[in-house]
């Protein structure tokens, strides 16, 4: 296949795969069932509830946290010019995962842990950007800035932890760190989705133009690029996405590394096809990975654990092609 | 059309000036050389004739117009920059890199157009590399990837074309290719400024030189006045001998002592 033809079947491949997911279950529906469910159809009232209020809110949500945060990782991986980044690298985990622990110890509500771990995530990345640009907005500074802000929310997420009733409240904690969308209902998808839209969109239009920040500094406002703006413009849409989907989500690794690197092996590093094809395999390959998660054992098993122990395998070999490719390591 | 800069000045660290009252112009349809020893001062007064940094004292003017009051967007379509090296952490092709060159015409939330696709593919023509428009920019040589940055300045559209050291780490024929290449495009009407480390590139391929030394221009003018062992001994601080004075090919070297 060319590589925009490829482009196009990534970016429509979650539709077959969510379609399939609807159908799956330990409640298994046919697809006559679901097409019936999801067109107001003919069909018995408990099926229609299944599909509509459990199953596409959930596979919903995994559609837009995965092409969150493979968005965000490729566009990071160009922005600063390391392809080992991804979305969360500026503190934006550390933060939703203090927020949401703090919700948990404060005001277990859902909407609440939702609210709080976004909020973190923000303010996790805020912080990390106002020291990167107090010290000129480098890429190596804000990368360090984000280490240090990671390691300090870390600390205190440590505290918050420590203080937690350990028969209450730490294994909530706990479960929420591990990641998963096991508790996702149709409320807790328009914030996420109100987000996504916004941010989706703004770098699906500027996608060519994320080219540009892959230079230089200097070469990029050679070209008439006012750098700086630009790259804090991205990073702030880019927490946006990542904010988003983790505050739902809980901690998901792994999906904004490997999936820019697919889709890049696949149709090139050109923005102009890698956003979509990106966007559109992690949205698919986090409803695979979360029917996995629903349907492999009787008891849920955690997305952040299945997600890390596919991902270490296959980030090995991406690391050894990796090597390959540029003749060792630099 | 004229590129022009008056009484520049730049200090890095307050006091230790690299620049100091720099004046210099480039017209269009004209190759000017900038020599001079490391730190003298060359490629801190390319930055700041492409507007990529700010003088402290002095300015650049396009025409009648300071190079400050443009717009990024604005000076990117008047001059281009070509740096010396270029290390993309992805595998672009060279077409996709040329491409980048139309920056300035593609606005935040829109793709390049026909026109600029278009653009891309006359710039890679016009320096022979129409058969290297998928070539993966890791695969091309160090020759090949300057032309291919040449190209992209091209494609920028504009009036001047200014080049960081295109002959450094590049064999004799690489350094030919590319000098002769921006010199066909001189001949087309692009004003063209280079900073090198090459004497000879200089009495090859320059109409004019300017000779930096310790932040100042020592000399500027015709190859064959300022390329020469007088004003070159006060540059670099060596003894040097003119070979093959006269008609033909003419070259200078250092004087073995």
């Amino acid at each position: 296949m060319t590589r925009p033809r490829l482009t196009w079947a990534f970016l429509l491949l979650p539709l077959p795969v969510a379609f399939a997911a609807l159908m799956v279950g330990r409640y298994p529906i046919a697809p006559g069932e679901v097409f019936a469910a999801l067109t107001g159809g003919e069909v018995a009232e408990i099926v229609r509830q299944l599909i509509l209020r459990i199953r596409l809110p959930r596979i919903g949500a995994a559609a837009l946290v995965g092409a969150n945060l493979a968005v965000a990782g490729a566009v990071y991986q160009g922005v600063f010019r390391n392809p080992l980044v991804e979305g969360r690298l500026l503190g934006v985990s550390s933060g939703a995962g203090l927020g949401a622990a703090l919700a948990l110890l404060l005001y277990p509500q859902p909407g609440v842990i939702q609210a709080l771990a976004f909020a973190g995530g923000v303010v996790g990345v805020g912080l990390t950007a106002l020291l990167g640009w107090a010290f000129g907005a480098g890429v190596l500074v804000l990368v360090i800035a984000g280490v240090l802000v990671d390691s300090f929310l870390s600390a205190v997420l440590g505290i918050v932890k420590y203080t937690a009733d350990p028969l209450g409240t730490l294994p909530a904690i706990t479960y929420w760190l591990l990641g998963g969308l096991g508790s996702v209902r149709v409320h807790d998808l328009l914030p996420l989705g109100l987000a996504s839209g916004v941010g989706l969109t703004f770098f699906l239009l500027a996608r060519w133009r994320l080219n540009l920040l892959t230079l230089a500094d200097q070469e990029g406002e050679a070209l008439g690029v006012r750098v700086r703006p630009m790259r804090f413009l991205v990073v702030g849409m880019g927490t946006l996405l990542v904010a988003s989907a983790v505050s739902v989500s809980g901690m998901v690794g792994w999906v904004g590394l490997l999936v820019p690197h697919a889709a890049r092996a696949a149709v090139g590093p050109d923005y102009a096809r890698l956003l979509p094809a990106a966007a559109g395999l992690g949205a698919a390959l986090v409803v695979v990975l979360d029917t996995m998660a629903r349907t492999l054992l009787t008891a849920e098993i955690p997305l952040g654990v299945l997600t890390g122990l596919l991902g270490a395998p296959l980030f090995l070999v991406l690391f050894l092609r990796f090597l390959r490719e540029r003749g060792g390591w630099r | 059309m004229r590129l022009w800069a008056e009484g520049l000045a730049y200090a890095y660290v307050p006091g230790r000036p690299v620049l100091q009252g720099v004046s210099l112009e480039i017209r269009s349809g004209e190759t000017v050389f900038l020599l001079g020893p490391n730190g003298s001062g060359k490629t801190t007064f390319l930055d700041c004739l492409g507007g990529l940094r700010a003088p402290q004292k002095g300015a650049v003017s396009l025409d009648d117009r300071p190079l400050a009051a443009f717009s990024p967007r604005q000076r990117a379509r008047a001059v281009g920059y070509v740096p010396q090296f270029h290390e993309p952490p992805f595998n672009f092709t060279a077409w996709e890199v040329v491409l980048m060159g139309r920056a300035p015409y593609v606005r935040l939330l829109s793709q390049p157009s026909a026109n600029d696709r278009r653009a891309a593919d006359e710039a890679l023509g016009e320096l022979g590399l129409d058969g290297f428009r998928s070539r993966p920019y890791y695969t091309l040589s160090g020759g090949e990837r300057r032309l291919v940055l040449v190209a992209r300045g091209l494609a920028q559209g504009a009036a001047f074309l200014l080049l960081d050291e295109p002959d450094a780490h590049l064999d004799p024929a690489n350094q030919h290719r590319v000098l002769q290449a921006t010199g066909e495009l001189v001949r087309g009407g692009l004003g063209v400024a280079v900073t090198s480390h090459s004497p000879n590139n200089a009495l090859l391929y320059a109409d004019r030189v300017a000779l930096f030394a310790h932040g100042q221009i020592l000399t500027q003018g015709d190859p064959h006045d300022v390329v020469s062992p007088g004003p070159l001994e006060r540059a670099y601080g060596i003894p040097f001998v003119v070979v093959g004075d006269g008609a033909g090919p003419r070259a200078v070297l250092p004087a073995l002592t």
